[in-house]
């Protein structure tokens, strides 16, 4: 479909342009009053701040509890990604390519986190192990274990649409028939092709896991503090550094979505059923 | 595919499966089959009984709580999904780099959730917020809204609907065609009989697919609700939450019992998205041909 907006009438113009403007607005004020909040000096009754200052930062990566969330919420973030992709994109490439009657069931499986929410997930993990023979209640590693499950819809659907766009069986076949072995050719071949997709889904499930909050309260909580869990503990006592955690919080994902953006735009989307290859240029 | 099934072929092809299928017994099948087992026990994790389901599906405090998400996140679900449709469609009528652009945008709002959505709202809707300071002065005050209430918490939900539900409507809306509507127009129809006989009957599909998806959305948030410290909500995520983790003595069987019932409603909402995605597609590859 192409936008045929010379055709509107003015009247509908305006009308989209203020509809599109005051949802974007909405959505963006709570943020936008949050990085006000972080730099004024004081806010108590007035509409605006009475003063601006960066104070709040510099006490922010000052405080020593912040910068170990900051690590914690990398590592564990980190960690999830990789153990992620080290075990989902061989299984994702396994199953198209040679065991295909498992689909269908891996499909449904996948879908299974979106019906999952933290709270209901948490019951079952808590009850397992919080108690001997794997008391990991507290650790790094529960968390781990349950954010695996959280990400895997959107890296088994990236992996699946770019193994589907580059059209990995023929690669396969290509790749065999001019003498390389199965792993030599899923290394040397696939792997490349599908690098961008993969990409893409390792910074949407990064940023997931750095903005989940209910696993990482109900799981490990105090033991092993991390961003999100901080920032609930410094809302009820100091405003200005929830504030500021928060904006850097964002930054950290406006950034997280620039990368996606731009790996987005330079390779053909994956999923879209087009043929690949160098002329196509929109 | 390659044809060959010698033994040490299907042993690789299961040694390559194996640590997926152990991960997802041990971080999904085993907690879901223990908090199974559970909900049918005593307090106490002794014997079988129904009596956790019995006092969550009677017992006012539960049933309450089964309402009033219920409830929250039907209208936060639709609310949402009206918004989101204007918007979405509103996106589409730009150059497609700059419906590209708010399609981002929005996109990335759906980070802006749980915790620091919460603190968000208190800096502008709070007893001192400044949207709150600033319909007073205006004399607006009837716009103010307490936060703490219901309708505050509502609109909390509604915000953050929105954006999931422009990434969810947003591909359907490409359905509706531009010439559609140039031919309704010379027939003499309005914009507002457009989409009531045409436009929105198309998209029902995909709009009922979203509010199922926008609903269980809601029905299983708990940050936001939980990070408004100051009111307690009787919403079902928050009292299974406390009946688990709480600092009252904890009563895992009922938390569980709760977990399952809601569970069990967030799976026939997507069941539903699910039945309406196919039929949508299938309306579209209808049209293609």
């Amino acid at each position: 479909m192409t936008p045929v907006n010379e055709r509107r009438p003015a009247g509908s113009r305006i009308w989209h342009a203020a509809v599109a403007a005051a949802v974007l607005v909405f959505l963006l004020l709570p943020l936008l009053v949050t990085f006000l909040f972080s730099i004024s000096t004081e806010w108590e009754d007035t509409i605006l701040p009475q003063g601006y200052t960066f104070d709040s930062y510099i006490r922010l990566f000052g405080d020593e509890r912040f910068l170990y969330a900051l690590g914690r919420s990398f590592l564990v973030a980190s960690m999830t990604v990789a153990f992620s992709l080290l075990i989902m994109v061989p299984t994702v490439f396994v199953v198209a390519l040679y065991v295909p009657r498992l689909e269908k069931w891996l499909q449904t499986v996948v879908l299974v986190p979106f019906a999952l929410p933290g709270v209901v997930a948490a019951v079952g993990l808590i009850k397992l192990y919080s108690a001997p023979p794997f008391a990991i209640s507290g650790t790094i590693w529960i968390l781990i274990g349950a954010y695996f499950i959280l990400v895997l819809p959107y890296v088994y659907q990236s992996t699946r649409n770019s193994l589907r766009a580059v059209n990995a069986a023929e690669l396969m076949e290509a790749a065999e028939v001019l003498g390389a072995s199965k792993t030599a050719a899923f290394i040397r071949v696939i792997l490349p092709n599908i690098m961008p997709g993969v990409i893409v889904a390792s910074l949407l499930s990064f940023s997931i896991v750095f903005g989940e909050f209910v696993l990482a309260n109900m799981l490990v909580g105090g033991s092993f503090e991390v961003v999100q869990v901080y920032l609930y503990h410094m809302m009820g006592v100091d405003g200005r550094l929830s504030s500021a955690t928060i904006v850097t919080f964002f930054a950290l994902v406006l950034v997280l979505y620039a990368f996606v953006l731009k790996i987005g735009n330079r390779k053909p989307r994956a999923g879209t059923p087009s043929v690949q290859g160098k002329e196509e240029t929109v | 595919m390659a044809g060959r099934s010698s033994s040490r072929h299907q042993v690789t092809l299961l040694l390559l499966l194996l640590p997926f299928f152990l991960w997802l017994f041990a971080f999904l099948l085993l907690p879901g089959i223990l908090m199974l087992v559970s909900s049918f026990q005593n307090e106490g994790g002794q014997g079988f009984t129904l009596g956790q389901y019995v006092k969550g599906l009677t017992h006012p405090l539960y049933t309450g709580a089964i309402r009033n998400s219920v409830l929250l996140s039907l209208v936060s679900a639709f609310v949402g999904l009206v918004a989101a449709a204007f918007a979405a469609y509103s996106f589409t009528t730009f150059s497609p780099k700059t419906r590209d652009r708010m399609l981002s945008l929005s996109n990335m709002m759906t980070n802006f959730a749980g915790v620091p959505l919460a603190f968000g709202f208190i800096i502008l809707f709070g007893t001192n917020g400044m949207l709150t300071l600033l319909f007073k002065q205006l004399g607006l005050s009837f716009l103010a809204f307490d936060l703490y209430s219901w309708k505050g918490l509502a609109w909390v939900y509604i915000y953050f609907q929105i954006p999931v539900g422009i990434l969810l409507i947003y591909p359907s809306l490409f359905a509706i065609r531009q010439e559609w509507r140039e031919a309704a127009s010379l027939l003499g129809a309005g914009t507002v009989q457009f989409w009531l006989r045409i436009g929105v009957p198309v998209l029902l599909p995909g709009l009922v697919g979203t509010f199922s998806v926008l609903f269980a959305n809601a029905m299983g948030a708990y940050a936001t609700a939980y990070a408004l410290v100051t009111s307690n909500f009787n919403l079902l995520p928050i009292k299974i939450g406390g009946l688990v983790s709480g600092d009252v003595f904890p009563r895992v069987e009922l938390g569980s019992a709760l977990a399952v019932i809601l569970f069990v409603i967030l799976a026939i909402a997507l069941f539903i998205n699910e039945k309406m995605l196919r039929l949508a597609r299938r309306g579209l590859s209808h049209d293609s041909r």
